[in-house]
């Protein structure tokens, strides 16, 4: 019988612990399959944030650093700097990247910083029970938004990649979403290309923005999220190249 | 190399710490400390090396983290305020065993404070500083020259042990222009950095963390740094004593406070005062086995700090209710004179009938 589809090397072979209907396993099986069919697992550093995704290093079999929170771009300045040679590519949710992390974000792709940041926006802090992030969407109910986001007194829900992306030191900005097979496809060019990249010597800070199903604080199942990310947060986050 | 040269405090350190071997240096501009980034600026790229201007001192110090985790010599310098924000990287460098070395170049606090020399970060450095149980290696130089001797020390006992060294200079010291040598020392022999990221190259990935999530796993690992600490405290203690043998007052002074004390104890003996006095070059490890053997015989002990007395509560420690031990403080910038402590310990001296 013919394998049509098998695990990708760097993706390791064990149960995660994401939540039924999570991006997180999607998004680390697109950056573990982009490692291996660039052939830099030898060579890349990987940085995981605080939240879901902190223990990114049991699933990626790349060398990998946990880091304070919202200051991977930082830390992946400090690596990438006296590392030329290494691909540093950054995780990071939109807690960490665009609440705590922003000013570091915003000043590596300000410098240009030779790295790849993966930005999994889904909306809430996953992690600590569902409380608004900056990326919430006006209306939704989070934890620490009971009757849903109001845009006085909480703001509008922050587009961070259109911020970044009017930044010269940013070379490539896309915003693409983890929802059917189509976009999971896009997905993975996108992730692809922002590797390449860097792999390349291109001089300038890459940025992936991912819109990822948290079906468990979203109060949805699986197959709604999807469903959401393509009918509702699309309206705010709309998919595409920013730039690049 | 080994000629003299006359440096101020803060460029001497710089080029120390070039000498010693930095491969990045990461900082964020703050007085009384702004001579160190402005050198490293030109020396780093002269030297084929990293120089990085960052957004903050959060910022530095994560740099410092990212840099330190793949097995490179990094460093930061700062001040008091800079060197508070910093303090989350320094838990989690403890936390991840990464080595670094920091420079505090302290000024007058709390809050915004003065630019003004003080000794108000002792507490901070040497109590670990920012959150969880842990530990910094703290070196306390009183001399420019002693500031340019403890980089490459700080540097290799950064990497023996992984962790934080901390340099405490204040105002004067970074300041203050004297003549030194600078050259290069053989160092010590190091354990290799298998533990780095590097690429997982031929080997299993390698991983850099602070967190230890299942039931017992953070009580082992804290227990581990402990073991750790606890060789530092038995072998890495530096410290310089005068006229202790026989003195009657012992006056305990670290860095730029230990210059006037030395002055104010000669002039003392000119007086038949017998005083001698203790300086901590490491303020953690703290020379408590030095300071209690001293208070084994019956002296009073006289702290002398730029600062409301942080430092005497470790040399309260150390002599255990043997001995009173006195503070002569000067905060928020002021800095004690010859006058003063030698008045303080001519008040606290036995009258001798000539
Ligand atoms: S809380 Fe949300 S983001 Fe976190 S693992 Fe569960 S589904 Fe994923």
């Amino acid at each position: 019988m013919e394998t049509v589809f098998t695990r990708t090397p760097t993706f390791k072979d064990c149960p995660t612990h994401y939540c039924p209907g999570c991006g997180h396993g999607i998004a680390h099986r697109l950056i573990a399959e982009t490692i291996d069919e660039l052939d830099i697992r030898d060579r890349t550093i990987g940085i995981a944030p605080v939240g879901c995704a902190v223990l990114a290093y049991d699933y990626l079999d790349v060398d990998m650093i946990e880091v304070a929170h919202g200051r991977a771009p930082a830390v992946a300045t400090g690596m990438k700097r006296t590392n030329p040679d290494k691909i540093i590519f950054s995780y990071q949710g939109d807690g960490d990247l665009a609440a705590i992390g922003t000013a570091e974000i915003i000043h590596a792709a300000h410098r240009g910083e030779q790295i790849t940041v993966i930005f999994i926006n889904n909306a809430v802090f996953g992690m600590t029970g569902g409380q608004m992030a900056p990326t919430t969407v006006l209306g939704q109910i989070t934890a620490t938004t009971p009757q849903g986001r109001e845009a006085a007194g909480e703001g509008f829900p922050l587009q961070v990649s259109e911020l970044l992306a009017l930044l010269p030191g940013a070379i490539y900005v896309e915003r693409c979403a983890l929802s059917g097979a189509a976009g999971i496809r896009k997905t993975k060019k996108a992730i692809k290309h922002a590797f390449e990249l860097q792999v390349g010597g291109a001089q300038g800070f890459s940025l992936v923005e991912l819109l990822s199903p948290c079906p468990v604080y979203w109060r949805m199942t699986p197959a709604e999220s999807m469903e959401w990310i393509e009918k509702e947060m699309t309206k705010v986050f709309p998919l595409g190249r920013l730039k690049g | 190399m080994s000629e003299r040269v006359l440096m101020c405090g803060n460029e001497a350190l710089a080029e120390a710490a070039i000498i010693a071997g930095c491969d990045a240096y990461f900082g964020y501009p703050i007085t009384p400390q702004n001579e160190i980034p402005a050198y490293m600026s030109r020396r780093m790229p002269e030297e084929g090396r990293v120089f990085v201007q960052s957004e903050s001192e959060l910022a530095a110090i994560s740099m410092v983290f990212g840099a330190s985790a793949t097995g490179k010599r990094t460093m930061t310098s700062s001040s008091s305020p800079g060197i508070s924000l910093m303090q989350e990287g320094i838990s989690y460098l403890a936390g991840a065993e990464l080595p670094a070395v920091v420079v505090n170049v302290m000024r007058g606090g709390p809050g915004l404070g003065n630019i003004g020399p003080s000794q108000c970060d002792y507490f901070q450095a040497t109590r670990g500083g920012g959150h969880g149980d842990y530990r910094t290696i703290v070196f306390g130089p009183s001399s420019v020259q002693e500031l340019v001797d403890c980089m490459p020390l700080a540097f290799d006992l950064a990497d023996q042990y992984r962790m934080t060294v901390v340099v405490l200079a204040d105002g004067i010291l970074g300041q203050m222009m004297e003549p030194i040598v600078l050259e290069k020392k053989p160092g010590r022999e190091l354990p290799p950095k298998d533990w780095a990221l590097t690429g997982a190259k031929g080997r299993e990935q390698n991983i850099v963390r602070s967190l230890w999530l299942p039931e017992g796993s953070l009580e082992k690992h804290n227990n581990k740094l402990q073991a750790k600490y606890e060789q530092v405290q038995k072998n890495e203690v530096l410290c310089e004593q005068y006229e202790v043998d026989d003195a009657e007052i012992v006056v305990v002074a670290y860095g730029v406070a230990a210059r006037v004390v030395r002055a104010a104890v000669n002039k003392a003996r000119e007086n038949r005062i017998k005083a001698g006095w203790i300086r901590p070059i490491t303020l953690w490890p703290f020379p408590t086995e030095q300071i209690s053997k001293a208070a084994d015989e019956f002296r009073i002990f006289l702290t002398v700090e730029m600062s409301n007395g942080q430092m005497v509560e470790d040399v309260k420690l150390a002599v255990a209710g043997k001995a009173p031990v006195l503070l002569h403080g000067r905060p928020g910038g002021g800095v004690p004179t010859v006058d003063e402590i030698l008045d303080k310990i001519k008040q606290l001296s036995i009258p001798t009938k000539s």
